[in-house]
């Protein structure tokens, strides 16, 4: 059996592997004895399983992700929110965790411009319904804000939270990570940057070995002696699920 | 016999390629075939407005070819699409469909806007190239990149990605050609003036060969966007 | 205005702070002019790159008759194209008036300020003069396209050479251009000085120039003369914001002109 390459970038169109030796996933296809890639991505091979990682590309969203989106327009009954991926996101009125009484004008709860976090309750093939009735879902107050790609957010995050948490505490900033890679930071102005720029540089050199340690080196040399937030502080917002793997 | 700028018959002009050009966009790109400078930014899949426009079974690509005033090789190019630069958008978009699964994106438009900085002969071709790396940039699944080239029958000859002048020669037939690189469907083809078949068909293997030329150069630049990283 | 990038860009500028980490009257960086960016169909080109904005410049030329009041010289045209390729908000169409303030306001500073020596474009009086037109297009438009356009204009002025003119045939040949550089007498060019929240700054980020209160570009001459000017901006400004905002302008502006 030849043997593939592992994180090595491929393009589409790219022939894989040849022969029936191994299976195509996600991020291939077969075309008669080949496998092709269909992505700009990261081969990944697990025993005959050949799969492509994209490096860039649209959110895809998915039921239980939390994300972080804008509003973009509302009726009397919805708010309709951009999350960056094809497709509007819509919140119900019924899906908040105030009482909105019939009528009532919703751009007094959240208008134009808002940012927002919430749950993907339902996906269908041209919906994405969001809710947000849960801990820590809400609307943001003034913060900075910073777009990764949604395939870098298990990295921004880590291993249980581990990539995130020590920014928070370093940077003594409040945090939410968008599963649609939308991250919103609040703290004191220099510590936002320094955050930001963590973020930035994980979200830019993801695939280095030694990453962890870099990161800390820079919160370390540039964040402010500000005091970490306590946990009272903070809204809990869960960082669930999808954790980094690798 | 040598060619008004020195090239073999067979003989691509320099290439030049690069990704990631436009930071606004979903992906970008720039190819370069001798004097002829394409730039192309893709924007989506996202919603498509007006409403009504909008198809649940399948998304719309979409694509709009712009010479800039100034990239012409005479008078300036007046602004604002007329019958050329609107058909061409459209040849293109269906150069590029063929690799991609719209049927992915209800609802959903794939915009690609192609500018053209500075032009001699193969436009379409070169925005063609452009576009599909910009696509594969913004992270769509592709079958396969599309690699497009002019050819040409004239002086009895058959020669590759003509220029400018060559184009204007008297009795000049001109072919644009696409095709996906691996398999070497044609999704692109257009003849503009008289040639028999058998000469057709060996001008359209002779692209063939060229256009994978071509693909080298769309892969190796979509991949520089990350070699930095990877070696750092 | 209220959205949440408002009120973050507000309280960042409490603390004299923006949110790239510049200060209030900073440039972005990398700030520069690459000329010649398509010699071969252009009479004169350049780009611009101001931080993550890019925009392109090309200077073509055309033979025509002069206007009825100016028969002994030549005519300059500026036209702006927002392509949709630059910004995901823009739109295929024709010009909207964002695009028309951009080209009208460019065009004031080079006109006003005598950039090109008119007369020196007549080929024939009364019967023929050259039109200089100078197109005007966003590659990224990550802010501050009224600076970045002017800057990319002057600069693909000065990079234009005359085409070849047979009088006899009265036709230009494009494909030979002439060693003969464009009378380019004067360098207006302009900066725009934003107010948010009673802060002055210059070159905003897309969010920054969403959230101006008022703005104010000044087209300023080498001696320090001012040529044009536009405001703009929802609210109001005092004689003392004009003062100091006039001053940052022709500040500015000099440090500009250095990269032509």
């Amino acid at each position: 059996m030849e043997t593939i390459e592992n994180k090595k970038i491929v393009v589409p169109g790219e022939v894989l592997a040849t022969g029936m030796d191994f299976l195509p996933s996600s991020g291939t296809y077969r075309d008669k004895d080949k496998i092709v890639s269909i992505y700009v991505g990261l081969t990944n091979v697990s025993g005959r399983v050949i799969r492509v990682i994209p490096l860039r590309g649209r959110y895809m969203p998915k039921r239980d992700d939390t994300i972080v989106g804008k509003i973009m327009d509302m009726t009397f009954s919805n708010w309709f929110i951009d999350m960056g991926c094809a497709n509007m996101g819509v919140l119900s009125v019924r899906e908040i965790s105030e009482f909105v009484e019939r009528g009532a004008d919703l751009a007094e709860y959240f208008s134009h411009g808002d940012y927002v976090v919430c749950k993907i309750s339902k996906v269908t093939r041209s919906s994405v319904d969001l809710s947000m009735r849960g801990p820590g879902l809400r609307k943001l107050g003034p913060g900075k804000l910073v777009q990764v790609d949604s395939s870098k957010v298990p990295r921004v995050i880590g291993k249980q939270g581990s990539m995130i948490s020590m920014i928070k505490d370093k940077t003594a900033c409040r945090i939410v990570v968008g599963q649609n890679g939308t991250v919103w930071i609040q703290g004191a102005p220099e510590d936002e940057m320094v955050a930001a720029e963590a973020i930035y540089k994980i979200n830019q050199e993801s695939h280095r070995e030694g990453l962890t340690e870099e990161i800390a080196a820079l919160l370390e040399k540039k964040a402010s002696k500000n005091k970490p937030l306590t946990r009272e502080d903070e809204e809990p917002i869960m960082e669930r699920g999808r954790n980094e793997t690798e | 016999m040598k060619r008004n700028d020195g090239r073999a018959p067979e003989e691509l002009r320099k290439m030049e390629a690069k990704t990631g050009i436009i930071k606004r966009a979903d992906g970008s790109a720039m190819f370069r075939i001798g004097e002829t400078i394409a730039y192309a930014a893709v924007y989506g899949p996202r919603e498509l407005h007006p409403k009504f426009m909008q198809n649940p079974e399948k998304g719309l690509l979409r694509c709009n070819y712009n010479m800039m005033a100034f990239s012409g090789s005479g008078d300036r190019v007046r602004p604002s699409a007329n019958r050329r630069s609107r058909e061409i958008s459209m040849v293109i978009e269906k150069a590029l469909e063929p690799v991609l699964d719209l049927t992915a994106y209800p609802n959903a438009v794939i915009d690609i806007f192609i500018e053209l900085v500075q032009t001699d002969a193969g436009t379409r071709c070169a925005g063609i190239c452009a576009a599909a790396m910009a696509l594969a940039d913004a992270g769509i699944p592709m079958k396969d990149l599309v690699s497009a080239l002019s050819v040409g029958y004239l002086r009895n000859e058959i020669v590759v990605d003509i220029n400018g002048e060559e184009d204007m020669n008297e009795g000049a037939t001109d072919i644009a050609f696409a095709c996906l690189p691996i398999t070497g469907e044609i999704s692109l083809l257009q003849v503009d003036g008289e040639i028999k078949k058998d000469v057709l068909l060996k001008a359209l293997e002779k692209a063939k060969e060229a256009a994978k030329k071509i693909a080298e150069v769309q892969r190796k630049a979509l991949k520089e966007r990350y070699h930095d990283k990877h070696d750092a | 205005m209220t959205s949440m990038m408002h009120d973050h860009i507000t309280a960042l500028l409490q603390k004299e702070m923006r949110e790239d980490g510049r200060k209030p009257l900073e440039y972005r960086k990398p700030i520069k002019v690459e000329y010649d960016i398509s010699p071969k169909s252009a009479e004169g080109s350049a780009r611009v790159t101001m931080g993550d904005t890019i925009v392109v410049a090309g200077v073509k030329l055309e033979v025509g008759t002069p206007f009825p009041d100016s028969q002994d010289e030549g005519n300059l045209m500026v036209n702006v194209e927002l392509t949709p390729l630059s910004n995901p908000d823009y739109e295929l169409g024709p010009p909207s008036v964002v695009a028309i303030e951009y080209a009208r306001v460019v065009d004031r500073a080079l006109r006003e300020g005598h950039a090109l020596d008119t007369k020196k474009l007549c080929i024939k009086e009364g019967e023929k003069v050259w039109t200089v037109i100078v197109d005007l297009y966003p590659i990224n438009d990550a802010g501050n396209l009224f600076d970045a356009f002017s800057l990319a204009a002057l600069a693909a002025l000065k990079n234009a050479n005359f085409p070849t003119f047979d009088k006899k045939t009265e036709k230009i040949d494009y494909k030979k251009k002439t060693k003969t550089p464009l009378p380019l007498d004067k360098s207006p060019l302009e900066v725009t000085v934003i107010k948010i929240n009673g802060t002055l700054m210059v070159d905003p980020t897309i969010e920054e120039w969403k959230s101006v209160d008022a703005r104010l570009t000044v087209g300023v001459l080498e001696n320090g003369v001012i040529c044009a000017m536009q405001k703009g901006g929802p609210k109001a400004l005092t004689m003392e914001d004009i003062s100091k905002m006039v001053d940052i302008a022709v500040e500015h502006t000099a440090k500009l002109r250095k990269l032509l």
